[in-house]
């Protein structure tokens, strides 16, 4: 390891590093707009100009006379770097003054205000005062640059992040620099909006509130926001992300950079995805049937007519119900109990429904619910013609499997039931009496054969999002809850398990998954999706790599830790 | 040698009547040093252009020799020439009077440099203003192909080359040797940061070199007369300084601006300002006195009067704060003439050129242009002389604050202009007086 020397402190770089990445193991910022980790360096904002040197083995210290960038400048042993002299300040200063020239300074009615590095930069960098006295120059704002991206054009600061986005990661090259000098500008060609389905990463790519996301425009102050580290649950990728939310209401999706998963960018379907979780479609009170509620309030229950629903708490009582009536039916056909386990569940979820039916009565039989995929692996950088780009070249795949954890929940499978099971292959035989669906898809999931398969049965359970043919005839409904109100693992295409937090409450009487079934399956306590996924890495096996519990801002390679192909 | 024997070798055939055709060309002994050099091995060829101490003339006066030999030594595949003839610094042109009037030397020295690099592909960078070179150079490069002179094969050789003859879009910056091969490659003119420089990663990520159009008619008389005798004009090495690589050769000089003769002169290295003006360009004109002249392209700054008896060779401008010979391209400014006025004129072109690339020069050269605008308005202040200054100062690749040297062009005038007549621009702008000279036309 190369040791640098950064203002006086030595650390040990990686070889690969320039001076922004060596200076950051220090703990010192080079301030920078147009380097970005993913991107190619273009060394033009000039803003992480420092002075670099050397120290030679006789210790004395050699410095160059120049200021060189740190974003193009590579390390070696021995390198020293200074951001903190007179000379660097000044750059710094100064170079801030020319951004701010020509820029309106309406931080006041700016999205980026508060995540702006123009106001970090020259809050820590620069000048109060600009010594311009002339007009600025000003320019038109773009809204027509893309169907989810504003253009604020005299915001920008010309860094070329979302130029060189487009070209190197989505190679779809839409935007580009026009005209020259201080009057250039990003812009697209006549009607050929920036609409690839990357298009969103470059609000964040921008440094500055030049590039704005419009389904987030003026919607919230980003100092109101708080953030939970989550993964996108829209296709098996598995993007890390944050999920920004105000008072339970989830306002954006951004990608948290994760390089074991995604790296630093997700797609335009995940990011604007989200919606469907504050839809007024969605169920919000826990149901049972008539006939249940009449045959409960026969025998003598305390709480009133269920079928009028009429509760202080809701829940208790149907829970106690459901777990009375998957008791019943499996005493009566235990063979004929089927469990279909979402693969939107989490796996703690998983675990905990699938480890209580087993226990309860080890025929009773579960299976993955259906699989949703959609069209094929869509891979990026796209090539001239919108082709797919060749093998070891991708950058960024949207997956066809449109669900977060099918690899995690035939993993609970696999150990609970042996095999994977489709829940066609059930419906299709047509010999079950009772099922226990969980859902927790985002679009309608029960097609015409599981309709058809399930049929009347003499107990239908389903805890799921939205309404659905079954859940307009279940014995029981549970509502629950969405990606965003999860805790819990998931593992994503490659076996990466990820943890998600919850970020919001569940709205009206809905309750996350883990909340039911921690209930539902008798267990003391809260749910604690890091206990059981302790409990879990004791008891299956090919998630043993779970048992650690914590498990990262970046997650954990299952396949790596045990080193047997339990993932097809 | 002394002035008086002096005879032009560059420009030497220029109005011979149908100079530009490859017969009167042969005629005067065209091709015989291509002929001599294919007889020779490549690297002595480079070794000879190396002896003869021979300097860029596109600027920054890189020895040329040296310069072909960074290519890496163990090539595979191609390696490209790239012929600098987007000649835009203001008040240059002398590459458009040798590709005008005698385009078979240009295009001979060419095809050795080509062999001696090993070369088999050739792009002629032609900036698109000069339309009668386009059409010059086309009619002798096709005269080069039907005469075997390019292509397979040449002179019965076993050495094969093809030159394409490539025109600009009319940006100064495309005159980088980085923005060129941007350029070329069909992007848009940004200077590339280096390294790597073009030597090993060039046009179309290949090993390139990039030569002014100048440099190359250099060439033949060098392999045709040896080195020795290239040698014997100009300001040989300063012994004292073992990093002056000597001002050999014969150099185009550009003159414009105030004087009673303006043009074209090819004159041994060396000659001073003030014996140029005088001697070759009839003096000031009006009778007047030069207040200033710019050694070599307005980006080299301002020489004072006292200043003229500077020799303009590659070292003698940079002795009196300018930064070097540039093109050798001469503007005389005579005392009639305000210095803001011409220092507002030189900014307005920088900020109008700047690729816009790096923050302190798109930034940094229209702001100075504003300001300068606001002083022509009446309406200064006496601080804007040192913000123009710190603006001077902090742009440019010498302070390493900018990837090309575009900035460093634009920050020169102004130095030197602010340095040398700060009294002038002290006293414009306590007067509160307008300019009287016309408003330009705004840069875009």
């Amino acid at each position: 390891m190369p040791k640098v020397i950064v203002n006086d402190i030595e650390v040990d770089a990686d070889p690969k590093d320039n001076c922004i990445l060596a200076a950051r193991k220090a703990g010192v910022e080079i301030p920078h707009y147009c380097w970005h980790e993913a991107l190619s360096v273009v060394a033009s904002c000039r803003m992480c100009l420092v002075e670099v040197g050397e120290k030679k083995p006789d210790g004395t210290v050699v410095m160059g006379p120049k200021l060189v960038p740190g974003c193009q400048t590579p390390i070696k042993d021995g390198t020293v770097i200074k951001t903190d002299t007179q000379k660097v300040k000044t750059s710094q200063a100064l170079t801030l003054e020319l951004l701010l020239l020509n820029h309106p300074l309406d931080c006041s009615i700016c999205d980026q205000a508060g995540e702006c590095y123009l106001q970090d930069y020259t809050y820590k960098f620069g000048k109060a005062q600009s010594r311009l006295d002339e007009p600025k120059i000003q320019r038109e704002d773009k809204y027509h640059i893309g169907e989810q991206i504003a253009l604020f054009t005299d915001r920008c600061v010309m860094c070329t992040r979302c130029v060189r986005f487009t070209r190197e990661v989505s190679g779809t090259a839409e935007l580009q620099v026009v005209a020259r000098g201080s009057h250039e500008e990003i812009d697209v060609f006549p009607e050929t909006p920036c609409n690839n389905k990357l298009a969103g990463n470059v609000v964040d790519l921008c440094p500055v509130g030049a590039l704005c996301s419009k389904d987030f425009l003026y919607k919230k102050r980003v100092w109101w926001l708080k953030s939970a580290d989550s993964v996108c649950t829209g296709c098996s990728t598995g993007c890390s992300i944050h999920i920004d939310q105000n008072e339970d209401k989830v306002y954006r999706l951004r990608p948290r950079t994760n390089p074991l998963a995604q790296g630093h960018f997700m797609c335009d379907e995940g990011r604007f995805g989200f919606k469907y979780i504050s839809d007024e479609r969605r169920l919000t009170k826990p149901r049972v049937s008539e006939s249940i509620a009449l045959s409960k309030k026969s025998n003598g229950s305390k709480a009133g007519g269920l079928g009028d629903l009429n509760f202080s708490d809701p829940w208790s009582d149907v829970l106690e119900v459901t777990r009375t009536k998957i008791k019943e039916a499996i005493k009566t056909d235990a063979r004929g109990f089927v469990g279909v386990l979402s693969p939107f569940m989490t796996i703690e979820e998983a675990y905990l429904l699938a480890s209580y039916l087993k226990q309860l009565d080890s025929r009773v039989r579960l299976v993955l619910g259906p699989v949703p995929m959609v069209g094929t692996d869509d891979m990026y950088p796209k090539g001239p013609k919108g082709e797919a780009p060749e093998a070891g070249k991708v950058k960024f795949t949207i997956r066809a499997e449109k669900c977060p954890n099918r690899l995690g929940v035939e993993a609970v499978l696999r150990h609970f039931e042996g095999q994977v099971i489709s829940v066609a292959q059930v419906a299709a035989k047509a010999d079950a009496t009772s099922w226990y669906f969980v859902g927790g898809y985002q679009h309608g999931w029960v097609d015409e054969s599981i309709d058809r398969g399930v049929g009347k049965p003499s107990l239908l359970i389903v805890q799921d999002l939205f309404p659905s043919p079954l859940s307009d005839r279940a014995d029981i409904v549970l509502p629950s809850g969405s990606f965003a109100e999860r805790d819990g693992t998931y593992v994503n295409h490659s076996g990466l398990a990820q943890t998600a937090n919850a970020a919001v409450r569940s709205p009206a009487d809905t309750r996350s998954d883990g909340r039911i079934l921690m209930e539902l399956t008798e267990r003391k306590g809260l749910y604690n999706a890091m206990a059981i996924r302790k409990e879990i890495g004791g008891v299956i096996r090919s998630l043993a790599a779970l048992g650690v519990g914590d498990l990262g801002e970046n997650g954990v390679k299952l396949n790596a830790s045990n080193r047997e192909p339990v993932f097809s | 040698m002394s002035d008086s024997e002096f005879k032009p070798v560059l420009l030497g055939r220029v109005g011979r009547p149908n100079s530009q055709s490859l017969e009167s060309y042969k005629a005067d002994g065209g091709y015989k040093a291509l002929a001599k050099a294919l007889s020779m091995a490549n690297t002595d060829v480079i070794e000879t252009v190396k002896a003869s101490g021979l300097r860029g003339r596109g600027g920054a006066g890189f020895p040329t020799g040296l310069k072909w030999t960074f290519l890496p030594k163990d090539i595979n595949g191609p390696v490209y020439l790239c012929i600098n003839g987007d000649e835009s610094e203001p008040g240059t042109f002398n590459n458009r009077v040798l590709i005008e009037e005698d385009p078979h030397q240009v295009l001979e020295g060419i095809v050795i440099s080509s062999y001696a690099t090993r070369t088999t592909t050739a792009y002629f960078y032609l900036r698109y203003e000069y339309g009668r070179c386009y059409r010059v150079l086309k009619a002798a490069i096709d005269e080069m192909y039907a005469n075997n002179l390019l292509g397979k094969n040449i002179l019965g050789s076993n050495y094969s080359l093809d030159i394409h003859l490539h025109r600009g879009a009319c940006a100064y910056i495309c005159g980088e040797e980085t923005g060129l091969i941007e350029s070329l490659e069909g992007k848009r003119a940004w200077p590339r940061i280096k390294p790597p420089f073009p030597a090993i990663e060039g046009a179309f990520r290949r090993p390139t070199v990039v030569n002014n159009v100048e440099t190359m008619a250099c060439i033949p008389h060098i392999i045709e007369r040896g080195p020795e005798w290239f040698m014997t004009m100009g300001i040989p090495k300063d012994p004292n300084n073992p990093r002056d690589a000597g001002s050999y050769g014969p150099k185009l000089y550009c003159i414009s601006g105030h004087v009673n003769k303006p043009g074209l002169v090819e004159l041994p290295m060396g000659i001073t300002a003030r014996e140029l003006i005088d001697k070759h360009a009839g003096g000031v004109w009006k009778g007047r006195k030069a207040k200033a002249v710019v050694p070599g392209g307005i980006s080299m700054g301002f020489m004072s009067e006292k200043e003229l008896d500077t020799p303009l060779d590659f070292a003698g401008p940079g002795r009196v704060g300018c930064l070097g010979l540039g093109t050798a391209a001469v503007i005389v400014i005579d005392d009639h003439t305000s210095m803001v006025d011409v220092l507002y004129n030189a900014c307005r072109f920088f900020a109008h050129e700047s690729c816009g690339q790096c923050t302190p020069c798109r930034e940094g050269t229209a702001w100075s242009t504003k300001i300068l605008e606001r002083i022509r308005e009446g309406r200064g202040k006496l601080s804007d002389i040192d913000l123009l200054l710190e603006i001077s100062s902090s742009i440019g690749t010498i302070p390493g604050s900018t990837i090309c040297g575009l900035a460093d062009g634009a920050a020169w005038p102004m130095k030197t202009a602010i340095n040398k007549f700060r009294p002038e621009f002290e006293e414009y702008i306590k007067s509160g007086r307008k300019s009287e000279s016309r408003q330009l036309a705004g840069a875009h």
